[in-house]
């Protein structure tokens, strides 16, 4: 995990070292001065970006370690604090679309699963394919026209209070919740179909109970995985319902940030971006080893 | 049995259909009343009519033109970026399979770190430092996509490798280049074209959403993406501009998932 996080930075850091921007001109750009080469060159020379790369990345590391993210120029302030500011509006809206992705993936997927070869099941499988194949940005567009310019159900202007937050987490969770009302159909069929579900049965075991107390756990583990994979799908997802909702989190922010060519708050976005989600994952692995002594056993094994 | 045959028939409709959507979109441009990017300022934002069967744009683009066009863009870009993926992905991830030791270490280690980025957010990046483009888009999302295909290809590769009939190949004479050809691709080939057929639709989608967010192809180039993008600011007043780019998109997606879901389950019938 450290050597993943490690070539993680290493790569922003590259990425950044080859962008056609120069640093020093762009801190005079943004404080509009039309530099001499004189002070470009002296600036160079206090920033360090006349040093061979590896020693430019060491310091930028050290400094990174130290929580040090480097200063953005175009919105004046040290990147760490205008992230900061940012992170806690994007986590409100990935929660809050997490909590609908749970919330309807689950229902659906499991009905669709019981269901299955019904008319139920059909109409659950045809709304996955939709939430699939629908563009995210197009939801949004649609949603907001249906419900806020037509019927003045929610607002888009205030994204604090509940009004304001119902429809972007609805954008950010209908791709996923086709794709995951999919998989956990899957998940429980899977189990379904095997011994000691034909056994139960067999039993004279309530079906309720069957899928509720055995099969659920047993497929946890394969939805679980899941759920790790998409958190991905999710902090992307972001960047374009962000746009499109003007929600003032880190996904407007990139954007802007891009658009201004703010490539320290671009590296220090993607770094973050990064070390979340590798966080989340390895998090995931370990749970999944403490939930199922069978992959716990395997890799003891293989040790 | 029955159902078998029942399923290979719903295919063949459905492949069909994409076919002759990739068709259409070639050929599409013909059919467009109106020149995509001539601009008309007597008939700016106005409803769909006879002479503009979709209405026109904020300056007075015919938009039934502009999505005929869109769609060879939009389109052509998504098989562009999936033939490369595929092409370096399988050539990785052969070499990663055939090669013991260093090599298959180094090859997953750098798949690793590409992969421990969020995809989406990587590319966002990559676009965001070579600056907006088609040509870098394609580039950045080539860039994290190739992972997918060469630990795919990889498994693939390390699980036939061993079986009986690649030894009678190598027996019979056969040398490192014809074995991988005739002998190790034949036999890996079909999981991967469902995993590429299972990837058009997303792909579409990825790219139109950056062309949405403005990195991916440039106005006044007509595309899908761009086209909702720029018709962003008129939703209240004239929603037509918002409603059918977004729809040509959902429906080509929705074709290709369907198509892809099909291959999968007539190869992989498991996954039903």
């Amino acid at each position: 995990m450290v050597i993943v996080i490690f070539g993680a930075s290493f790569l922003t850091f590259a990425l950044i070292y080859i962008s056609p921007g120069d640093p020093a001109e762009m801190m005079f750009r943004a404080q509009e001065i039309v530099p001499s080469e004189e002070a470009l060159e002296r600036a160079r020379e206090e920033m360090g970006l006349n040093n061979p790369f590896i020693v430019q990345y060491g310091n930028w590391l050290i400094n990174l370690l130290k929580g040090d993210m480097g200063y953005s120029y175009i919105n004046t302030g040290p990147v760490t604090d205008i992230l900061r500011q940012k992170i806690p509006m994007t986590i409100k809206l990935a929660s809050v679309a997490l909590l609908f992705l749970v919330m309807f993936s689950f229902t659906l997927g499991i009905l669709s699963a019981i269901k299955k070869s019904k008319f139920l099941d059909y109409a659950i499988r045809g709304l996955s394919l939709v939430g699939i194949s629908i563009p995210a940005f197009w939801l949004g567009l649609i949603l907001i026209y249906l419900f806020v310019v037509k019927i003045n159900l929610f607002t888009i202007t205030n994204p604090g209070d509940f009004k304001g937050v119902v429809l972007p987490g609805i954008t950010l969770a209908i791709p996923l919740i086709g794709r995951y009302t999919r998989q956990i159909r899957a998940a429980i069929l899977e189990q379904l179909s095997s011994d000691y579900v034909v056994g139960a049965r067999a039993r004279g075991i309530n079906e309720r109970r069957i899928i509720f107390a055995h099969v659920l756990p047993n497929s946890l583990k394969s939805i679980i995985t899941l759920f790790a994979l998409s958190i991905g799908v999710l902090l992307g997802g972001t960047v374009i319902v962000e746009n499109i909702f003007s929600w003032p989190g880190l996904g407007s922010m990139v954007m802007s940030a891009i658009v201004n060519r703010d490539y320290a708050l671009l590296q220090g976005y993607v770094i973050f971006m990064a070390s979340i989600y590798i966080t989340i994952s390895f998090t995931v692995d370990i749970s999944i080893q403490a939930l199922d002594p069978r992959v716990r056993l395997k890799g003891d094994k293989s040790q | 049995m029955i159902k078998k045959k029942h399923k290979r028939i719903s295919f063949v409709i459905v492949l069909s259909i994409a076919i002759l959507t990739i068709l259409f979109a070639i050929i599409a441009p013909l059919f467009a009343p109106n020149d995509p990017l001539a601009t008309d300022f007597l008939s700016i934002l106005q409803e769909p009519s006879d002479e503009y069967p979709l209405g026109t744009d904020q300056v007075g683009r015919c938009i039934y033109s502009r999505i005929l066009h869109g769609g060879k863009v939009s389109l052509g870009m998504t098989f562009l970026l999936l033939i490369l993926i595929f092409i370096l992905g399988v050539i990785i991830g052969i070499a990663a399979g055939m090669a013991d030791g260093i090599i298959d270490t180094i090859i997953m280690r750098i798949s690793d770190i590409v992969l421990s980025f969020p995809g989406i957010v990587f590319a966002i990046a990559i676009v965001g430092i070579l600056g907006p483009g088609m040509l870098n888009t394609i580039v950045a999302l080539s860039v994290i996509w190739w992972t997918k295909y060469a630990r795919l290809t990889r498994i693939l590769v390390i699980e036939v490798k061993n079986r009986e009939y690649i030894n009678a190949g190598i027996i019979a004479g056969a040398g490192k280049f014809k074995l991988i050809t005739h002998y190790i691709i034949p036999n890996i080939i079909s999981p991967l074209v469902v995993q590429l057929a299972l990837d058009i639709g997303g792909m579409l989608l990825t790219l139109s959403g950056l062309s949405f967010l403005g990195l991916g192809v440039q106005p006044p180039t007509p595309e899908w993406g761009n086209m909702l993008s720029e018709g962003r600011a008129y939703l209240q007043t004239a929603p037509w501009l918002l409603i059918y780019p977004g729809l040509a998109i959902f429906i080509v997606v929705a074709i290709f998932n369907i198509l892809g879901d099909m291959a999968r389950d007539i190869l992989d019938p498991k996954h039903l």
